[in-house]
């Protein structure tokens, strides 16, 4: 079938402005949009810029926003998009670098900032013992690929910059929930703070846009909960 | 610009992550990637990691040991199998003790599954020796070592490709990088060097890897003169997405699931009557391949069904919820009512830069080049032999990643700075504009027939005639590599250029695989002649080196290391 697909294009380094482009591919409608611009930049436009490297939903390289939806490229396909159009733009909230690449240095600093690794004690022999009730505490939390999609798709994100965002927060919860992890209450602490998780205001965006299907949402309204029970009421 | 280092490492999965957590933070320690870290192809990987903790069954690390001797079809050396096999369990500990977050059995102890090739007491029968995360180890253990690589603040520099890589007098010089950001050239010279790029199964058409797999690491130690070993050992795995290559784990036939010709029968039973299923790669992929041609696929087709829907919703959705969605998005298939259509996929190659059991990457005489360390999938240690089993690829990048980690903080005192790289910056900057000037083929279209000449001729079933047609096929498309074509003529973020220039690596390395799998008259582990369909260890039982010489390609071979397992018939 054929299929059009109008891409938000801009060079920064030529560009005075954005603009949109369209293409025409020939795509199967098993195929997925990271084929369709995979045929457009090696057969039509190798000019056109996006980042992909594992092409089946597990490294997060082409989140982009697929006919007004922050996805993954690799795992939208081409018959779940509407009369054979498709549009694509950058995530937004997000600097265009070029074309669909934006700009992550900021997002990754914001998760490094909740340190996300495994603070613990003394070190077993063998190891930490975790019965399988404490393991599900994470539950899907480990399904995180830090693609962006979610904070790209926060209402909050997009008007509050100095909001951590849904992503570094979900890397909280996982070790918040991790029973080996010995700094719970230090964790809650920094999350216990305007721009943390009290500006989350349950628009649930990124639960409806997470392509690895974690209740972003409900996690952080979990770590909510946590925080008043272990520290108090939030501040007014 | 130049930088200096005490200790560079070139990839972010998790040889470079354990490796790189091994130096001191005395040492000046940079790490380059082509993607950001949490992108790397380590994070793909499904199943598990093998260790004998014993913590479901009773287990042995002699047992392990022999499984990877034996699925390696005796081509593994014997050393660095027990090196694996030993080490295994202490690795999986620190891993836990770092936060992955494995499954966990009712005491609360590391669950383990079975896995193909993994066995009790010397082949008797299945062993649960995997230990997992859901069927996504690879990327709660790449998150894990990508946080510590934070904590430890150690210098990631993200989206940087290394474009040549300079060996001078027998010594380590340095590379040259590429930005994508900018297009910014840089010379990174260091006292160590340790390649951790990863494997290059983009050289076929189905294949399980990432787009960033092309094996410029192993590609370009092979032009600056290092001899790269076994590479006619390219692994296919069974159970690919019929016709993506997605990959479904071996978990899924770890927890019961069933291979299923067209007729609707579980055939492995008469490929491997005590492992059925369960037999290594190598075995069930001919297995398939062979129902097919036999006109036993689904429906005529070449693919057969993996089903799991004897396992229940239930367990699927608890232990293999990552590949339950996968055959949801990419075929509409409910895994919990429905079979999986499967073909196998290239995903793995046992060959690579041949290194001794520290990393420390060996030339053709098998003297340690001074300041070189390799490990991963690149190097080639060789533990794997002709046949990787499921599970031991995680165990390699973190045992022998460490301890290439260990062997450069050992060394660095001994190594000088490296010297000044004359001209190698000026060439490679020449190679670009050469690049955007091309008016010859797009690397698309040399890539395309590349991978289609080689799964024609160089895939689970191999022979002469067809080997042949494919090198000189192969020769040809380097030919036209010469003048190639690029559409941007841009800095910034120009990704044609480096499709370009990851071609060429691709080229090289497929030129290798053939010449490797043409001078090996036998079949062993993945590697299958139709004419010369028996393994002759009498003429056989070695390692292929290819050295790139002025006059083209060298052949040369190295004995297997063999110390407890002699060699026997290798029966499932």
């Amino acid at each position: 079938m054929k299929v059009t697909l109008r891409i938000f294009r801009f060079d920064p380094s030529v560009d005075e402005a954005p603009y949109y482009q369209n293409y025409n591919v020939e795509a199967e409608p098993y195929e997925r949009v990271l084929d369709c611009l995979n045929k457009i930049k090696w057969d039509q436009d190798g000019t056109l810029a996006y980042r992909m490297s594992c092409a089946h939903g597990v490294c997060g390289s082409d989140a982009m926003k697929i006919n007004g939806r922050c996805a993954l490229a690799c795992q939208k396909l081409v018959r779940e998009c509407e009369a054979d159009f498709i549009l694509v733009e950058p995530l937004p909230s997000f600097t265009v670098l070029k074309d669909l690449i934006v700009d992550l240095n900021q997002f990754f600093e914001r998760v490094n900032f909740i340190r996300p690794f495994l603070v613990a004690g003394e070190v077993p022999e063998k190891e930490r013992l975790q019965t399988p009730e404490e393991r599900k505490k994470m539950g899907k939390s480990i399904r995180c690929i830090l693609c962006a999609c979610c904070t790209a798709a926060c209402p909050v994100a997009n008007e509050n910059e100095n909001f951590l965002g849904p992503a570094p927060l979900v890397q909280a919860f996982r070790r918040i929930f991790d029973s080996r992890d010995i700094q719970k209450t230090q964790r809650l602490e920094q999350l216990d703070v305007e721009d943390g998780v009290w500006a989350c205001l349950n628009h649930y965006e990124c639960t409806r846009v997470c392509p690895k299907e974690i209740p972003v949402t409900k996690y952080i309204n979990i770590t909510k909960g946590e925080i008043k029970k272990v520290i108090g009421a939030p501040p007014e | 610009m130049e930088f200096l280092f005490d200790v560079l490492v070139v990839g972010s999965g998790l040889a470079g992550l354990r490796a790189a957590l091994e130096i001191p933070t005395s040492l000046k320690v940079g790490l380059v990637s082509k993607v950001f870290p949490t992108r790397s192809h380590s994070g793909a990987a499904q199943g598990g990691i093998g260790a004998a903790l014993g913590n479901e069954e009773p287990d042995s690390w002699e047992w392990h040991m022999y499984d990877t001797v034996k699925g390696g079809d005796y081509l593994t050396d014997q050393d660095a199998a027990e090196t694996l096999a030993r080490d295994a369990a202490r690795a999986v500990y620190e891993l836990e003790h770092l936060g992955v977050p494995f499954d966990r059995t009712t005491a609360g102890k590391i669950a383990q599954r079975a896995f193909g090739g993994h066995t009790r007491n010397y082949g008797e029968g299945p062993v649960k020796r995997s230990c997992y995360a859901a069927d996504r180890t690879g990327r709660v253990v790449l998150d894990t070592l990508f946080g510590k690589a934070l904590e430890r603040k150690i210098h990631i520099f993200s989206e940087i490709y290394m474009v040549d890589l300079l060996v001078e007098g027998g010594k380590a010089a340095g590379i040259i990088t590429y930005e994508l950001a900018t297009g910014a050239v840089h010379t990174v010279r260091a006292k160590a060097l340790l390649i951790a790029t990863g494997g290059f199964g983009r050289v076929y058409k189905t294949n399980s890897n990432c787009f960033s797999n092309t094996g410029d690491g192993v590609y370009l130690s092979h032009r600056a003169g290092v001899p790269l070993e076994d590479m006619e050992f390219v692994q296919f795995h069974p159970t690919g997405i019929y016709p993506l290559g997605v990959l479904i784990s071996e978990a899924a036939r770890g927890e019961g699931g069933v291979l299923k010709n067209g007729l609707g029968n579980s055939f492995m039973t008469d490929y491997a009557p005590t492992l059925k299923d369960l037999a290594p790669r190598d075995v069930v992929s001919r297995a398939i391949d062979t129902e097919i041609r036999a006109g036993r696929g689904v429906n005529g087709k070449d693919y057969v069904h993996l089903d799991l829907t004897s396992l229940g919703a239930e367990k699927i959705q608890e232990k293999l919820s990552d590949i339950s969605s996968f055959a949801r998005i990419y075929l509409g298939v409910d895994t919990a009512t429905q079979p999986i259509p499967v073909t196998p996929t290239c995903h793995y190659m046992m060959g690579g830069i041949p290194t001794d059991l520290n990393g420390r990457v060996l030339n053709k005489e098998g003297l340690p080049l001074t300041g070189l360390y390799a490990a991963g999938e690149a190097a080639c240690v060789s533990v794997h032999g002709a046949n990787r089993l499921g599970t031991n690829s995680l165990l390699d990048l973190v045992v022998f990643g460490r301890r290439a980690g260990r062997a450069i903080t050992e060394d660095i005192e001994t190594l000088s700075d490296p010297s000044p790289v004359k001209d190698a910056q000026v060439r490679v900057e020449a190679r670009i504009k050469a690049i955007k000037d091309g008016n010859g083929a797009k690397p698309s279209d040399l890539r395309t027939r590349m991978q289609l000449i080689m799964t024609d001729c160089c895939s689970v079933f191999r022979n002469q005639t067809d080997m042949e047609r494919g090198l000189e096929e192969i020769r040809g498309l380097k030919d036209k590599y010469r003048s190639v074509s690029i559409d941007n003529k841009g800095a910034n973020y120009n990704t044609d250029l480096l499709d370009a220039i990851e071609l060429e690596s691709l080229l090289g390395l497929a030129e290798v695989i053939l010449v490797s799998a043409l001078s090996r008259t036998e079949s062993r582990g993945a590697h299958y002649r139709e004419d010369y369909p028996e393994r002759d260890d009498h003429n056989c039982l070695k390692h292929t080196l290819v050295t790139a010489g002025s006059d083209g390609l060298e052949i040369s071979f190295k004995p297997v290391k063999i110390t407890k397992f002699q060699p026997k018939a290798r029966k499932f």
